[in-house]
């Protein structure tokens, strides 16, 4: 497989990102290695193409956001939105993540090995997260679609105002949002959960996790319409 | 004997000032339902207006061109600061975004007919890009919106300039909203929701906080788009001012400022009537922001809120402006509040579905019921087809190619070549609110009420 390299340390990330959208051909599988990233942002931004993209050391914000068919790993923390509007394709931060980690990701999965800062998986549109740490207040705040796994704790207002996402979470949560609620787990439940799980390459026994999802009673804003007085 | 009361005539029969009849009638809504009103359309209050000023055109002192037959240059760039491919428009007036949702799948291809036709730009709305739409506009913004509902980067690298929304006039600092009723299977779908829902998007985008956030934000399209494409940042007029610096500040190429007149298919009348300034206040403070940085001219900024007719857009242009966008007026070409739809070049009446609506011709702002009775603001696929997209198409561009010809023969009779040659100095103010807000002097004076001069 062809491999080739990046210094950020030498090379403009303006170059860099402008070779991954044009220098690519359809359905390049090549192995790309981001050197001396130094908190760049944008790194490997709207990436469309099945290839590999490994960044070593800290991203910056936004980084792989938009990614479509990539595989971007993380050797290090990444900042505020990363893989934000993920489309398909697997984000792998190895450190910890900062602010709207996965926001209104359409698809793909990103894992976090370490905790993730606030609104994790805000707005998440059908893409899947996987936080092996814990995650910070209003995570998963209107998600929409998709699955947020947290193997750690929640902070406050952990998924307000859901709609259809289902978020699975280990540890404690300080307070769920409102229209989140607690509900059984199903064998479809620890049947999705296991995969993600197992992708993620985390040993937690499905068992040990809890499902929160919406009561929909926020679907419908005039409630009380029908009350005449 | 009997005692009568004593009567005043005049004052038994004395309507308040505070407590009229419509306000009368909110009360008792408000005591019946426990629900605050929401609707389409902007501000129906009246507001200090362009029609508050007027041109001092050629005489003896300036000298006027031939109102048909002398060149008028209407040609417009936008985003010549940062992207490697600026648009360049036919017209300064665009059609400004209005969502597939809030509108039918069959106005968006008129409106991007129309668009192409006479060289200016539509834009998409909350709810992502259809097909309809990009095929049939030349020049098409793609807004990306705090929802980002159906935000996806394949119609980005598709766009020819990306709007980054933070606000709307008609509801600055509040969310976009779609009733159930016009969440059907398409709409939800392309939205990633439950069919039905009301649909309330989010009034913060989910991956930024802030103007230095949205620096980086911008950063990203640009990295994403690898710098060819415009980046617009659209701001709901209320602290103008430091809105179109902070604007500027995070990159901006346009800004697009929309006033308090500004339309919306759907939010809470009390947004809509009290929240934000009029258009006209708006323009000057973006004007001044942008000369206070020294941008004037590039970063380019777009006007909106109600803008109906030429004279408009040429008063718009000579405050400032680069461009219009106009959204209500659009809806209004389409037919929308006309007291007949057009089949197959029959008129046909639609009175059944506005009286369905409690309403008449004239009066209608119930685009958020998705009832539209002249099939311009519905989903409903027996409505949607009152509007066929020929007949859309055609009333739109006859609408914008109007609008152009009043700009330049406005622009002619004050002996300009080019409509962006209009200027300050070309207006006088009818009233005093007016002087004050567009820092242009009441008509036979030199005054500006509040200003003490350079």
């Amino acid at each position: 497989m062809e491999r080739m390299t990046f210094d950020l340390a030498s090379s403009s990330l303006t170059e860099m990102n402008t070779f991954l959208h044009k220098g690519l051909e359809e359905g390049d599988k090549r192995h790309i290695s981001v050197l001396n990233p130094d908190g760049a942002h944008n790194i490997a931004v709207g990436l469309n193409q099945p290839v590999t993209v490994e960044v070593h050391g800290h991203a910056g914000y936004y980084a792989a956001g938009m990614n479509k068919h990539a595989r971007v790993v993380i050797h290090g923390s990444a900042g505020t939105g990363v893989a934000e509007n993920m489309m398909s394709g697997t984000v792998h931060v190895k450190g910890f993540a900062s602010n709207g980690a996965g926001a209104t990701a359409h698809g793909g999965l990103l894992v976090i090995d370490g905790d993730a800062g606030l609104r994790c998986g805000i707005s998440l549109k059908g893409g899947d997260i996987v936080v092996g740490g814990s995650v910070g207040s209003f995570s998963g705040f209107m998600a929409q679609a998709g699955h947020m796994v947290i193997c750690g704790d929640a902070g406050d207002a952990l998924g307000d105002s859901l709609y259809e996402a289902v978020i699975y979470l280990r540890g404690n949560v300080k307070s769920l949002g409102a229209d989140a609620r607690f509900e059984d787990m199903t064998d479809a439940d620890y049947a999705t959960l296991a995969e993600l799980l197992s992708k993620a390459g985390l040993e937690h026994d499905p068992k040990s996790f809890k499902r929160i999802a919406s009561a929909r009673s926020l679907y419908h804003w005039n409630a009380d319409a029908n009350q005449e007085y | 004997m009997d005692i009568k009361p004593v009567s005043f005539k005049r004052v038994s029969r004395e309507e308040s000032a505070s407590f009229d009849r419509s306000v009368i009638d909110y009360i008792q809504n408000a005591a019946a339902h426990g629900l605050y009103e929401i609707r389409g359309m902007g501000a129906k209050r009246k507001l200090p207006h362009f029609d508050d000023l007027v041109f001092l055109a050629g005489s003896l002192s300036r000298y006027p061109l031939e109102g048909y037959r002398e060149k008028c240059v209407t040609k417009t760039i936008l985003g010549t600061r940062f992207a490697k491919k600026p648009l360049e428009l036919d017209i300064p007036i665009t059609v400004a975004g209005m969502s597939f949702g809030a509108l039918s799948a069959n106005v968006k291809e008129s409106l991007g007919r129309a668009a192409t036709e006479m060289g200016t730009t539509t834009t998409t709305g909350d709810g992502g890009m259809t097909p309809e739409e990009r095929n049939s506009s030349k020049t098409l913004v793609y807004q990306c919106l705090p929802s980002r509902y159906g935000f996806n980067p394949d119609d980005v690298r598709r766009a020819d300039a990306i709007e980054v929304v933070i606000g709307q006039g008609a509801k600055p600092g509040g969310g976009g909203m779609l009733l159930g009723q016009k969440v059907n299977p398409r709409v939800a779908k392309m939205r990633t929701l439950p069919q039905g829902v009301d649909q309330r998007s989010a009034c913060r985008h989910p991956d930024w906080t802030g103007p230095d956030d949205l620096a980086i934000k911008i950063q990203e399209l640009r990295e994403l788009t690898d710098w060819e494409k415009p980046i617009y940042v659209k701001v709901g007029a209320t602290r103008t001012f430091n809105d179109v610096k902070l604007a500027v500040h995070a990159g901006a190429d346009v800004v697009v400022v929309d006033g308090m007149q500004g339309g919306t298919a759907a939010t809470q009348t009390c947004y809509i009537e009290h929240i934000g300034i009029p258009t006209l206040a708006a323009v000057r403070q973006a004007v001044d922001a942008l000369e206070d940085l020294n941008m004037k001219g590039e970063v380019q900024l777009i006007v909106s809120g109600g803008i109906r007719s030429g004279a408009d857009v040429a008063k718009a242009l000579a405050m400032g402006a680069d461009a219009v966008a106009i959204g209500q007026g659009i809806l209004y070409a389409l037919g929308c509040n006309s007291e007949t739809y057009i089949q197959d070049g029959q008129h046909l009446s639609a009175l059944e579905g506005y009286d369905a609506l409690g309403t008449q011709p004239g009066f209608c702002h119930h685009c958020h019921t998705g009832k539209c009775p002249v099939g311009v603001t519905t989903q409903d696929s027996l409505l949607e087809q009152r509007l066929q997209p020929d007949v859309g198409a055609r009333r739109v561009k006859n609408y914008l190619k109007t609008l152009n010809m009043e700009l330049t023969t406005i622009a002619r009779a004050c002996g300009k070549q080019n409509v962006h040659h209009l200027e300050r100095e070309d207006l006088v103010a009818l009233t005093l609110e007016a002087a004050a807000m567009a820092r242009i002097p009441l008509a036979g004076t030199r005054w500006i009420p509040g200003f003490e001069g350079p």
